[in-house]
């Protein structure tokens, strides 16, 4: 560092020659990483296809957003590295133009070389857009879009917390309500609200003013809140004056838990019952991956002997063995699966964890592939699987219980037993088994804790509960096919769990609404939706290994006291996460 | 130490079960080919023609295997991502073949097309190894002191990134290797039926693996792996930059699976983005097979398994009545993952690595 060579640094005024080269030097590595992932947004398809969905109608686009989002997000880090706040700017405009310059570049290239033959994205449909409409005559678009945001991005750099706050939280809150406006829109309009709905959504993303309304209603929240310091206050208020707070929000939330399907309509209530679905699954594995620590790739398994077992015992089509009703067959379901997972688990609960996970995985084709062979095409009708799965209670369509929305409340009704038993497991001796076993096998058998049936334990119960999802899922979909069962529904309900948080409830539940619903919800995001749950896992296992709503204990467990005070002291981190934390909360709780 | 009876029952029956289960299992297998080879319905030929399919296959496995056991043996870690970075370099290769095709030159005769091949290997070979070493700076490094579980979800993550990567990228449609006439001629007619394709999977893996081995074993940077490997803390009080050393694991690793995606692009002819799925799991197998961490054991076990996954369906289960038992090549490859880890945790040839208490 101190042998950093300052001859080649332009405009070398800083007190030190050798630092202002590491920061020059630090400003181009931030530039040049914008322009790597605005680039890679744009050919990954990301840009172009997110900008089919307006945020604010006629304005911006998501796809849009995300580009804008890398340059700022250059220019903050820049203005990061800078001594002074009049530098602080200047860098975050540079390193704002340096992040453009890669999708002036993209442009460029794309006139002399044709890029189409090799990615599906690039086109002249992209460089319209990367240039705002103007084509190839203007490919300096993104570079002085780059300096603008960028700058931007160095004045949020240095101005103080609560204007920043303020505007990050109120550009988030137009990007999450622009996202949801269509289905905000639809329910208005029924209840009587046409006016109020049409002046503030538009068909697709938010009106100008519904967007502007929307900033200052945020934003003037965050100002007040701070102002009046209103978390100081919420924690320094005695007990039962919080708790006269807290029961009626919710009470309200319950509510709206319980009315989201009639409220939102049937597309929604089919959403929201497969969000049940993975909310009652995340906490089944969350036994197994959260307590126990056994990375359980496999599960959908025993979602697909639960999910087969009612199909053979309930479908009134020429398959089905028993024409039982729904209820007789869910207990053999369950018992059936978590057979089964005593049964494979028996032989591989011995290995170590990451084999284990491999050896999960290869369970979870094997029974695919079983599924869908010739072998058993005589019981389980092979790849045109098991049809004509009744629902649990037959009903007129015009019922309130008719459809998806009896299903939602089944699986919230058995997710609430699936957390109930689980809580409790986890306070009793099994339960601190568990988790001495998820920190260290070697210490834990050691304290007399026998591993394999432990750990087999934790495995069945798991597989239990999957059981009982698939049961849910036989008949929330009526029909069964060995194609449901790919990896994917084991990696999903991974996926939400880590994310969400290893044995935290509130962490499955935030996870299953963001990596289940917001993808259902959204067709653009369904094609993206693994991309993003590979970024998710990553980023999650390197900046917060506890998910994003922890439990107290994996959270003690994984950050030194000196980093949880500090964390108390400055709560707010990360702004987007923690908006998004917050929205989540708020969304449920109304 | 405290047992209760109930206790001492359950592990009597788990161990009871373990032993039906191996029981079984051998019955199955050996039932099973008798029944086949008493049937007779298949010839020596076929036979034969089998066991070149599954040598050409199993060399693959040990080109991607390679890769797996590396980064085993120095960070403990399984890269769940190593079969995209395979299916990267298939990519990689496919374009370059589709430039050929296009200028006509990939079909123009023997050492054009040879030259062809070299250059997809090179280049796969190059896209793989580039991808690796980002991947391991950007998403790796950090977590070298994490919990065991960290970097095993880091690397499902990368798996899923590049997977959709590449998706977004180049769409989910399959891409059809340009079709080379001259690889599916017999070499050696008359005799048995073996094509040139063969040769050349079998030549190209062989050659690699052999280089590999002389690399590790004879070379500076070899001897330095093998320390690092052994003790790392020990190996960077030596003087060996043990960071560069895991990139260059990385690299070498990626460099064979990215070669290995060119193979297996000429092999089965198609592409897409999920292609590296099912062959990565496979050739974890494979390298738990023979011994994770184990160079040589790398090798034989993904011949091992080639051979098993092409000679598995039939001999075991034909003669048991299975109706088309070739959908159940991958159930046969995923039996053995998990047989291997309760007999011989330590694969054919490896050490005992795979169950902590040894």
């Amino acid at each position: 560092m101190v042998s950093t060579p300052s001859a080649a640094v332009p405009g070398g005024t800083m007190p030190s020659a050798a630092s202002s080269g590491d920061a020059w030097r630090s400003i181009l590595r931030i530039g040049l990483a914008g322009t790597v992932v605005g680039v890679y947004l744009a050919l990954v398809g990301i840009v172009p296809v997110f900008d089919k969905r307006p945020i604010v109608a006629g304005v911006v686009s998501f796809g849009q957003i995300s580009a804008l989002l890398t340059l700022t997000a250059a220019g903050l880090l820049a203005a990061r590295q800078a001594q002074s706040d009049r530098l602080a700017v200047a860098y975050g405009g540079l390193a704002g133009a340096v992040a453009g310059s890669g999708l002036s570049l993209l442009v460029l290239v794309g006139q002399v070389i044709d890029l189409r033959g090799l990615t599906i994205n690039a086109g002249p449909d992209l460089y319209a857009l990367l240039t705002a409409g103007l084509g190839p005559a203007g490919f300096w678009f993104p570079v002085v879009l780059g300096l603008a945001v960028g700058l931007l991005g160095g004045v949020l750099g240095i101005v103080p917390a609560t204007p920043r706050l303020a505007l990050g939280y109120g550009l988030v809150g137009i990007l999450v309500l622009g996202l949801f406006a269509g289905l905000l829109r639809t329910p208005m309009i029924a209840g009587g609200l046409g006016p109020l709905a049409r002046s503030l959504f538009a068909s697709d993303g938010l009106t100008p003013l519904g967007a502007v309304l929307t900033f200052v209603v945020v934003a003037g929240y965050v100002v007040l809140a701070r102002a009046l310091e209103l978390r100081a206050r919420y924690a320094a208020m005695a007990p039962a004056r919080r708790r006269a707070l807290v029961l009626p929000s919710a009470v309200i939330g319950l509510l709206l838990v319980v009315l989201a399907p009639h409220i939102l309509g049937p597309f929604v209530a089919h959403v929201v019952a497969l969000v049940a679905l993975y909310v009652l699954l995340g906490f089944g594995l969350n036994i197994t991956l959260g307590l126990a620590g056994l990375l359980d790739l496999g599960f959908v398994a025993f979602f697909g002997v639960g999910a087969y077992t009612v199909a053979l015992l309930t479908s009134i089509g020429p398959l089905g063995i028993a024409h039982w009703p729904f209820w007789a067959a869910v207990p053999i379901a369950v018992v059936l699966a978590m057979a089964f997972g005593g049964f494979l688990g028996l032989p591989i609960l011995g290995i170590r964890g990451d084999y284990l996970a491999i050896a999960t995985l290869g369970f979870g084709e094997i029974i695919r592939i079983l599924a869908g062979s010739d072998l058993l095409k005589g019981i389980l009708g092979g790849p045109q699987g098991i049809t004509n799965i009744p629902k649990p209670i037959e009903l007129p369509p015009d019922h309130p219980l008719f459809g998806p929305n009896q299903i939602y409340y089944m699986a919230l009704v058995f997710a609430a037993i699936v957390a109930f038993v689980a809580y409790r497991l986890r306070e009793s001796r099994i339960g601190r088994a568990w988790m001495a076993i998820r920190e260290d096998e070697d210490v834990a058998e050691a304290l007399g804790v026998n591993l394999v049936q432990t750990k087999l334990l934790a495995y069945m119960l798991g597989a239990a509960f999957a059981g009982l999802g698939g049961a849910v899922f036989a008949a929330l979909v009526g029909s069964i096919f060995a194609s449901s069962l790919t990896v994917f529904v084991s990696i999903n309900v991974a996926a939400l769990i880590i994310v969400g948080g290893m044995g935290s409830n509130p962490g499955v539940v935030l996870g299953a609404i963001f990596l289940i619903g917001v993808p259902e919800l959204f067709r653009e995001f369904e094609e993206y939706r693994f991309l993003f749950y590979g970024v998710a896992l990553i980023a999650v296992m390197r900046f917060r290994p506890e998910g994003l709503l922890p439990s107290k204990i994996t959270r003690r467990e994984l950050h030194t006291v000196e980093e949880l005070a500090e964390e108390v002291a400055e709560p707010a981190v990360d702004v987007e996460l923690v908006g998004e934390a917050a929205e989540a909360r708020g969304s449920e709780a109304g | 130490m405290y047992t209760s009876r109930i206790e001492r029952t359950i592990d009597a029956a788990i161990a009871a079960f373990l032993w039906g289960f191996r029981i079984v299992v051998i019955l199955v297998v050996v039932v099973g080919s008798l029944l086949t080879l008493q049937g007779g319905r298949y010839s020596g030929d076929t036979w034969l023609r089998l066991v070149i399919d599954g040598i050409t296959l199993g060399s693959v496995y040990s080109l991607i295997a390679l890769g797996y056991t590396m980064v085993y043996g120095i960070l403990r870690m399984i890269n769940f991502a190593h079969g995209d970075i395979f299916m990267a370099g298939a990519f990689g290769g496919y374009f370059v073949a589709a430039y050929f095709n296009r200028s006509g030159f990939l079909n123009a005769g023997l050492i054009p097309t040879f030259l062809s091949i070299g250059l997809m290997i090179v280049v796969a070979m190059i896209v793989s190894t580039v991808i690796a070493v980002l991947m391991e700076r950007v998403a790796y490094r950090p977590l070298r002191n994490a919990p065991r579980l960290v970097p095993l979800i880091t690397a499902i993550g990368a798996s899923f990134f590049l997977e959709y990567s590449f998706r977004g990228f180049f769409g989910p449609g399959i891409y059809a290797y340009p079709s080379i006439s001259i690889l599916q001629e017999q070499i050696l007619p008359g005799i048995i039926r073996f094509r040139l394709i063969d040769a050349v999977v079998i030549g190209a893996a062989l050659l690699m693996m052999l280089g590999l081995y002389l690399f590790v074993t004879r070379t500076k940077v070899g001897t330095a792996m093998r320390a690092v490997s052994e003790d790392m803390a020990t190996a960077s009080l030596m003087g060996i930059d043990v960071d560069r050393i895991i990139v260059t694991t990385f690299a070498i690793g990626a460099a064979m699976a990215g070669a290995a995606g060119v193979l297996y692009g000429l092999m089965f002819t198609q592409v897409y983005f999920f292609t590296g799925f099912i062959p990565g799991i496979k050739a974890f197998t494979a390298a738990v097979l023979g011994g994770i961490g184990n160079i040589p054991g790398a090798m034989v076990g993904g011949l091992f398994l080639g051979l098993a996954e092409s000679i598995g369906p039939i001999l075991f289960l034909d003669g048991l009545n299975v109706p088309s038992p070739n959908q159940l090549k991958d159930v046969i490859a995923f039996t053995m993952l998990v047989l291997i880890l309760i007999f011989r945790p330590s694969g054919i040839l490896g050490e005992r690595l795979a169950v902590k208490r040894a």
